[in-house]
């Protein structure tokens, strides 16, 4: 008797693009390595989970997608990571331009101490993404409706965003990141600090979103794996010890230690 | 898996569930054995423990629901533990239907124990209940194992009961164009042996759900089958090459 696939083991098809290919990734901190060859093919359009427990190297592997490990001194990154192509680590990269490529969203909103105007504005001006007033209303406007929060903030659009409920700054946060069109949205716990409520919505959101951009979310909720993304990759002490296709990692994964985290066991 | 969960009562359900999946197996092979005694033996009133008894096993299958659906709504098995607890679900239905084929086995003896015994029909019945006996018992040994290769050998074994079903059938056949007086013993017969060759299909589901709580896939459809009755007339009996 062979096994046979339930039709939930599928390898990408053909139709599938690839977004970003990360091989043989490093990094180190100092003299301590945090991230041992990692070698992922994101795809484009699809909701790509990072899972795995705390300080396995998930939000490190995220970080490099954009380069934000440049910020810290002591970080260091080896191996090849490409945009549609092109090595995001190549020198004559201008690292502003690639993080308006790849926008980011983190696990506490953190909107600007200015109007919920301006936090969606601030990038498509200082990137010279608007010719006009009228183009800049057009984009904070398209971008918040793209956030699912203009109905919400339509008619005080000059009160602070720090005035929002945790929620809607949360979406404020995800419509400043796609002001400026990026391609890929990365995405660091971006609904721990939510109530369900407020997180269903924003699941919501990033399954909208995955028509138009590549997104990459790093969550500690395997449930929130499972429900928004179609891949899944679990890293474990800084390797990534399993990545696929979401079903397949929830309902059969295929290496041990993928199987006791994910089932709540001592790994 | 034999690692523990970090929340010590998730494995205290999981265990509570196979335990009671174990129970119910063991009351199910119990009845198996009763109910085909009573008849053989003619024996009215165990036919009737058998009726009763098999309450126990419809109340088991309430329970194991009840459990597994609330392992579902409260604790989100993943991987390993939601193939479990789905295989529970459908293991327990599994053994809920060949259950009920025993107790109508039970009915149908306390009718039969009224005509006088027919031809040797007993023995085959017999050794077609004790094989299913012993399948249900090992297919559950198996859950318990997570053994995927006793799970791929039961599939098989279920074409021995197929066999024997059609033996059966034909000497039933013979036994009616006998005699006409034949016929209302020999339909109950029928019936008591198709009952057992639905609890080889019912075991073999246990089977097949064991191999996907075992390796994660669902087997191949390519088990043997060998039930040709339903391709026998009283004038062309040997239909194992239809």
């Amino acid at each position: 008797m062979q096994g046979q696939d339930a039709g939930m083991f599928k390898e990408p098809s053909v139709e599938d693009v690839i977004k970003i290919k990360s091989k043989d990734v490093c990094v180190y901190y100092a003299d301590k390595q945090a991230l041992f060859d990692v070698s992922v093919d994101i795809l484009a359009n699809k909701v790509t989970a990072l899972i795995g427990p705390s300080g396995c190297g998930k939000s490190t592997y995220l970080r490099c997608l954009n380069r934000m490990n440049d910020v810290i001194d002591i970080a260091r990154v080896t191996g090849e990571i490409t945009l549609d192509g092109l090595n995001i680590y190549d020198p004559d990269v201008d690292v502003v331009e690639l993080r308006a490529r790849v926008g980011m969203v983190f696990q506490k909103p953190n909107p600007f101490p200015k109007s919920i105007y301006e936090n969606v504005a601030y990038g498509p001006r200082i990137h010279g993404l608007a010719s006009s007033k009228t183009d800049l209303d057009e984009i904070v406007e398209s971008s918040l409706k793209r956030a699912g929060l203009w109905k919400e903030v339509h008619d005080r659009l000059d009160q602070p965003g720090t005035g929002l409920s945790g929620g809607q700054q949360q979406r404020l946060c995800i419509a400043r990141a796609i002001a400026i069109s990026p391609s890929v949205i990365l995405m660091d716990e971006p609904c721990s600090a939510l109530d369900p409520i407020a997180t269903a919505i924003v699941e919501e959101l990033i399954e909208e979103l995955r028509a138009n951009y590549t997104i990459v979310i790093v969550t500690h909720s395997m449930q929130q794996a499972a429900r928004v993304s179609q891949r899944t990759a679990y890293f474990h002490l800084g390797d990534l010890v399993e990545y696929g296709e979401t079903d397949q990692i929830f309902q059969a994964p295929k290496d041990e230690r993928t199987q006791n985290y994910i089932t709540g066991r001592i790994g | 898996m034999d690692q523990e969960h970090i929340v010590k009562s998730f494995d205290q359900d999981l265990g509570q569930i196979e335990s009671l999946l174990l129970e119910m197996g063991g009351i199910v092979e119990t009845q198996i054995a009763n109910a085909v005694k009573a008849l053989v033996e003619r024996d009215l009133e165990l036919g009737e423990q058998v009726r009763a008894a098999d309450k126990r096993v419809d109340d088991l299958e309430v329970q194991i629901d009840d459990l597994a659906i609330r392992i579902l709504a409260l604790r989100q098995p993943m991987a390993g533990d939601l193939r479990a607890v789905v295989c529970a679900l459908k293991i327990s239905s599994n053994l809920e239907r060949i259950g009920d084929y025993a107790k109508n086995i039970a009915k149908r003896s306390s009718v039969l124990a009224q005509v006088p015994p027919i031809g040797s029909y007993g023995s085959t019945v017999k050794r077609m209940s004790k094989l299913v006996q012993a399948m249900v018992h090992d297919a559950l040994d198996a859950y318990v194992a997570r053994d995927q290769d006793v799970a791929e050998d039961l599939r098989l074994r279920d074409e021995e009961v197929d066999q024997m079903h059609n033996t059966l059938f034909r000497e039933l056949l013979t036994y009616m164009m006998e005699d006409a007086r034949n016929i209302t013993p020999c339909l109950h017969l029928l019936f008591i042996a198709k009952n057992i060759e639905r609890m080889g299909d019912h075991t073999t589901g246990i089977a097949e759900q064991v191999y996907y709580l075992a390796t994660g896939n669902v087997p191949d459809d390519d088990r043997p089958k060998s039930d040709y009755t339903s391709f026998m007339t009283a004038e062309q009996q040997d239909l194992s090459k239809h």
